[in-house]
């Protein structure tokens, strides 16, 4: 069960939003890019986000770069999930290869703030401030398996081979 | 079972028959990486364990983002990325060679391929026949070392083109028109397929420059037909071996079919901060420019600096507007030198890059400052893309950014022509 607050974004945000390309100097150096998560979406996001917090965005969330970084200073955050309206579909593939889970569902009753509690083993999210349970999509089976081993290289160095 | 292009490629690849929904496990024909994901692409193959690459003659590292490197960070990754070429055997295209995405068309795709790149325009080789796409770093490092990945094949929207572009127009111009119709994410998960007489009549730059932009609409995958267009740019490039004929069954089933007459087009431009903003040129008038940029995997080959340098030529650009041109391969630099492009660029005062992909994601040579705007023939406008995050990004043909590098402001190319 993950429990946590929701920090609410809109539409679009791409991977620039996300962690921008001109940060790129500090791709090797990953706590610092950290530092920027999320920095031209809102700059406030990486002092106030606490572990086990939720991003819920609304439709395309990730669009853009394939940049795996993205999703990787969001895990590093230590944000517990992504909900979101829809996805990009390279953002979504990462996350899940990061063990991020990327839970689409209609975030549009979710408010910045409320306190979240998801179970992903039976697809809910409880909005605890406002009382109102969600359902979300099931993704493939060889994803959900990925997201199990707590990413794709944990994964295949478990199983060696892609299993459908 | 008739088949769409996406379909016939993932099922030969797979050895099954795959249809729209299926997920699958197919070989990978070429992987690669550029300069700023290809550090962590190799830290995922260490991490798994891995030593060796599944096909190093068909692994490619590219160091163009940020070549050559503007600090010591990415210098470092530069050093990273040549030691790991050097003890696996892949093929590294160093510091001016020009753009992954280029290069790849050029030297590497052949119809029929699946390709996969740490790189989300990867899709650009869908020009000529292959299933080209973009994944994440950990994506990439696991196919690096097993030299396959699963797919869920997807669904197809068919672009039907038809007619051929009036004066003024160019292939850009469809794309952007297209992203604009459908959206941002009028495509997400699904291949766009191109077909129609008026795909006959376009040239493979063209071609390159649609399929480009297929990810801007959110795809997987923008795929034309291997055509004589493709044997001749093939054998042009002392390829004609990798050629081989590649259409889409005639009743193949698409989830959505979009139609689109090329005379109808106008010169088009996107606007802040997302692609499908589109606008006409004409509408814009007025929007004053202080950045022209004319480069990158989009519009950076030898017909786009064509285009500029026939508009450009006699002229010069306006004095409070700086016009910086990079070409996108090695290849296309010393066509155009040998062209006389680069000289009437140069004398219409532009300031000429290294090929690469230059100021197109704000990291060296054309970073924007705040309140500036730029006019790019790049794929993508986003808050923060080029620089700072209180800068403006407009989009357009190599056409437009060279009527607007005279006018100083958003003009339509016809109005110089």
């Amino acid at each position: 069960m993950l429990k946590g607050r929701a920090f609410k974004f809109g539409d679009n945000i791409s991977t620039d939003h996300i962690i921008p390309g001109r940060l790129a100097h500090l791709r090797s150096d990953l706590p610092e890019l950290a530092k920027h998560v999320m920095e031209d979406a809102d700059p406030t996001f990486a002092c106030r986000v606490r572990a086990g917090d939720f991003i819920v965005a609304g439709l395309n969330f990730g669009l853009g770069s394939s940049r795996e970084h993205a999703p990787l200073v969001i895990k590093m955050a230590e944000v517990s999930a992504v909900l979101a309206k829809s996805a990009a579909r390279i953002f979504f593939r990462n996350a899940i290869n990061q063990g991020l889970p990327l839970l689409i569902c209609d975030t549009s009753l979710i408010n910045d703030g409320d306190e979240l509690e998801i179970d992903l083993k039976s697809g809910t999210v409880r909005d605890i401030t406002s009382n109102r349970k969600l359902t979300f999509a099931k993704m493939p089976e060889v994803m959900l398996n990925i997201l199990d081993e707590g990413g794709l290289i944990p994964y295949i160095q478990k199983y060696g081979d892609f299993r459908l | 079972m008739a088949k769409t292009l996406a379909e016939k490629i993932l099922s030969q690849k797979s050895g099954s028959d795959a249809g729209s929904g299926d997920i699958v496990i197919a070989r990978v024909d070429l992987a690669f990486a550029q300069d700023t994901t290809g550090p962590l692409t190799v830290r995922q193959f260490q991490a798994g364990g891995f030593q060796n690459l599944a096909n190093p003659a068909r692994t490619a590292l590219f160091l163009d983002h940020a070549a050559p490197s503007p600090n010591s960070e990415q210098s470092g990754d530069h050093i990273f990325l040549r030691r790991f070429a050097q003890q696996t055997g892949c093929l590294i295209y160093d510091v001016g060679y020009g753009v992954c995405h280029q290069l790849v068309a050029e030297s590497l795709a052949r119809p029929g391929d699946i390709i996969v790149g740490a790189d989300s325009h990867t899709v650009t080789a869908g020009a000529l026949g292959a299933f080209a796409t973009g994944m994440g770093s950990s994506d990439v490092a696991v196919i690096l070392a097993l030299g396959k990945s699963w797919f869920l094949v997807p669904r197809s929207i068919k672009v039907v083109v038809s007619g051929s572009f009036p004066d003024g127009v160019y292939a850009k111009d469809l794309a952007l028109h297209l992203i604009g119709q459908i959206g941002a994410d009028g495509a997400t998960y699904k291949a766009l397929e191109f077909s129609g007489d008026g795909v006959g009549s376009m040239t493979m730059a063209g071609r390159l420059t649609v399929a480009n932009m297929a990810v801007e609409a959110g795809a997987k995958a923008g795929l034309f037909p291997a055509d004589e267009t493709t044997q001749q740019y093939l054998t042009s490039q002392g390829r004609g071996d990798h050629y081989q004929p590649l259409f889409a069954d005639d009743d193949a089933t698409y989830e959505q079919i979009v139609n689109i007459n090329l005379a109808q087009l106008e010169p088009t431009v996107a606007r802040p901060h997302m692609v499908d903003n589109t606008a006409k040129a004409k509408e814009l008038k007025g929007t004053k420019i202080q950045q022209v940029f004319i480069g990158t995997c989009t519009n950076g080959r030898l017909d786009d600096i064509a285009i500029a340098a026939d508009i450009m030529k006699g002229r010069k650009r306006h004095p409070r507007t700086r016009l910086i041109v990079a070409p996108a391969s090695r290849q296309v630099l010393l066509a155009s030198i040998r062209a006389g492009y680069i000289q009437t660029l140069v004398e219409a005062e532009a300031a000429i890059l290294p090929p690469g992909c230059a100021a197109c994601l704000g990291l060296h040579q054309g970073v924007l400052g705040r309140g500036e705007a730029c006019l790019s023939t790049a794929n993508r406008n986003f808050k923060g893309r080029m620089g700072s995050p209180e800068a403006f990004i407009y989009l357009g043909s190599p056409a437009t950014a060279a009527a607007t590098a005279i006018k100083g402001e958003i003009t339509d190319p016809r109005e110089v022509i």
